[in-house]
């Protein structure tokens, strides 16, 4: 190890973390600005031009607020919970690639911090950590409802853990690798969205519950739990969960463009790397709309209807979607590759089936009510 | 002394001191806080010895689902404090006993086998080549199917069980 490759790598990994909290931060802008024109509002346009200075105005406001450390709190865990919340946010995208190589300073720089051989699984360990945080929070504000919002973030995100590893899972037998690179090489000509469509609407949907977004924001339900896990953080303990929610979108968003939508790889994208980043961060941007698009369209669901939906309805189907992955492999492998496309057509027919179900079902409730 | 053997003894002194934080704590949740810091140890440790794959299952399974679902349960009962004074009296003297024995047998083991240095000199070689999760896959499913099926149904098995006992009867409210 050269010193000039320890400075490369220290650049590299302050520059991500620089993207991610500036991208928290616009973020929010973003999300504000697409959530008004949905309901016809304006949105914030008093700071700046278009309000592209809201983000620094929110920040200032948060920075001079009183901070209040409730009485019977334990103080320990509640000063160190919003650190234990970011902290996974953060470390989690070291293994996404925004891009092969390039030239820059005479040197060939890799356009990735760390490429390593689990690079899916390094992903679902941070993710199971990353529930602490919101455990811990909600139970050191010695707060019923933070308590509640604990409880319930601990038993969703594990709940829909598993889900979430099934939908790696099938992106892993397709690309028959877990480092992050290949699979991002394996969609070379066809993205995974198009091999596992079904498998792509699970991940889609379990990541809405691991980040606790609507219409899966139980942890916070204002309503029920006046704001869950986080109803006794002020100032920029606050800010530091807020950041917290906003970079696992970004990263749940990062990882999920590298895993089905063909991470880095485009149009041109050989002969220009830098085209690389770029690519990544439309898709990331499309992404991040779809989360935003559903926010401001469903309601929240009832609680025993999430964890009804978690294990009912999508371990089931995620556990037939790795099956037929695997067959369809098998098929292709054995007998002629062309049969990789009773891949996506098993999988959209084991979808249409759950739905099929998931009607039948809630009519028979409506008929037994009336 | 190379830069491995400096961050094998600061982690074994973090593994040691978590451990003894856990069994001394008297706060049920920061007991199974320090459980958690103590498995992260041993993860890093795993990948210090070329085994991505166990470090990485070490921190999925371990430290995130076995000791969040603890955390619920501690929770959930609120059995945070620990009640003062020994529940079982005999238990310590006893602990202390049996503890001491295994001490014992560990240490004679060690000094038995000190002058044996060979197959610790670098265990990582083999399994540190791009090719280890491949290589451990094809023994886990060719070598160990048996084994490996049959705790899959244990597990079935388990699962079933929990979902009969919980399952409310006919008649009942």
């Amino acid at each position: 190890m050269t010193f000039a490759l320890l400075i490369e790598w220290l650049i590299k990994g302050f520059v991500l973390v620089l993207v991610l909290l500036g991208g928290f931060a616009y973020l929010t802008l973003y999300e504000r600005k697409a959530l008004a024109r949905i309901q016809v509002r304006i949105g914030p346009n008093r700071a700046g031009p278009w309000g592209i200075l809201q983000p620094i105005a929110d920040a200032i406001k948060l920075i001079f607020k009183e901070e209040l450390i409730p009485a019977k709190a334990d103080k320990l865990l509640f000063i160190l919970a919003p650190v234990v919340t970011l902290v996974p946010a953060l470390v989690i995208t070291a293994v996404v690639p925004w891009g092969s190589e390039i030239m820059m300073f005479g040197r060939v720089i890799t356009l990735y911090i760390a490429d390593i051989n689990v690079g899916v699984l390094y992903i679902m360990s941070v993710a199971s950590i990353a529930v602490y945080g919101v455990v811990l929070a909600g139970w050191s504000s010695n707060n019923k409802y933070a308590m509640m919002g604990g409880l319930r973030s601990s038993a969703q995100m594990i709940s829909y853990e598993m889900s979430l590893g099934l939908a790696f899972i099938s992106a892993i037998m397709l690309a028959g690798s877990m480092r992050m690179l290949d699979i991002v090489e394996a969609q070379r000509t066809l993205w995974f969205v198009l091999l596992q469509p079904v498998g792509t609407a699970i991940f889609l949907i379990a990541t809405l519950a691991e980040v606790n977004r609507p219409p899966f924001d139980m942890p916070e339900a204002e309503q029920e739990l006046t704001a869950g896990y986080h109803v006794e953080y002020s100032g920029m303990k606050f800010a530091l969960l807020f950041m917290a929610e906003y970079d696992k979108m970004i990263a749940i968003s990062a990882i999920g463009a590298t895993l089905f939508f063909g991470g880095f790889r485009g149009p041109f994208v050989d002969t220009y790397p830098w085209l690389g980043p770029i690519y990544m961060l439309l898709k990331l941007v499309i992404l991040l709309f779809g989360m935003i698009w559903v926010r401001a369209t469903f309601p929240r669901i009832r609680y025993d209807r999430l964890m009804a939906f978690g294990w009912k309805v999508m371990l089931p189907l995620s556990l037939a979607i790795v099956f037929i992955t695997a067959a369809g492999i098998l098929l292709a492998e054995q007998v002629n590759p062309l049969l990789i496309w009773t891949v996506p057509a098993l999988s959209l027919l084991a979808g249409v089936f759950t739905i099929a179900m998931i009607d039948r079902e809630l009519r028979r409730k409506e008929y037994a009510r009336a | 002394m190379d830069l491995t053997l400096i961050l094998f003894i600061v982690l074994a002194v973090v593994a040691i001191l978590t451990a003894l934080g856990m069994l001394a704590s008297r706060s049920a949740i920061y007991a199974a806080l320090f459980l958690v810091l103590n498995f992260a140890t041993v993860a890093i440790f795993y990948l210090m010895l070329g085994a991505p794959f166990i470090a990485m299952a070490q921190v999925t399974v371990y430290a995130g689902a076995i000791m969040v679902l603890f955390l619920f349960v501690i929770m959930l009962l609120g059995a945070e404090k620990l009640p003062k004074g020994e529940v079982l009296p005999w238990q310590r003297p006893l602990a202390i006993g049996l503890a001491a024995v295994l001490l014992a047998e560990a240490g004679y083991l060690l000094f038995q086998r000190l002058h044996i240095t060979a197959g610790l000199a670098n265990p990582g070689a083999e399994v540190n080549a791009p090719e280890a999760i491949q290589a451990m896959a094809l023994s886990l499913f060719n070598q160990y199917l048996l084994p490996f099926e049959v705790t899959s149904v244990l597990l079935l098995v388990a699962m079933v069980g929990v979902i009969v006992l919980t399952k409310k009867e006919k008649g009942e409210s």
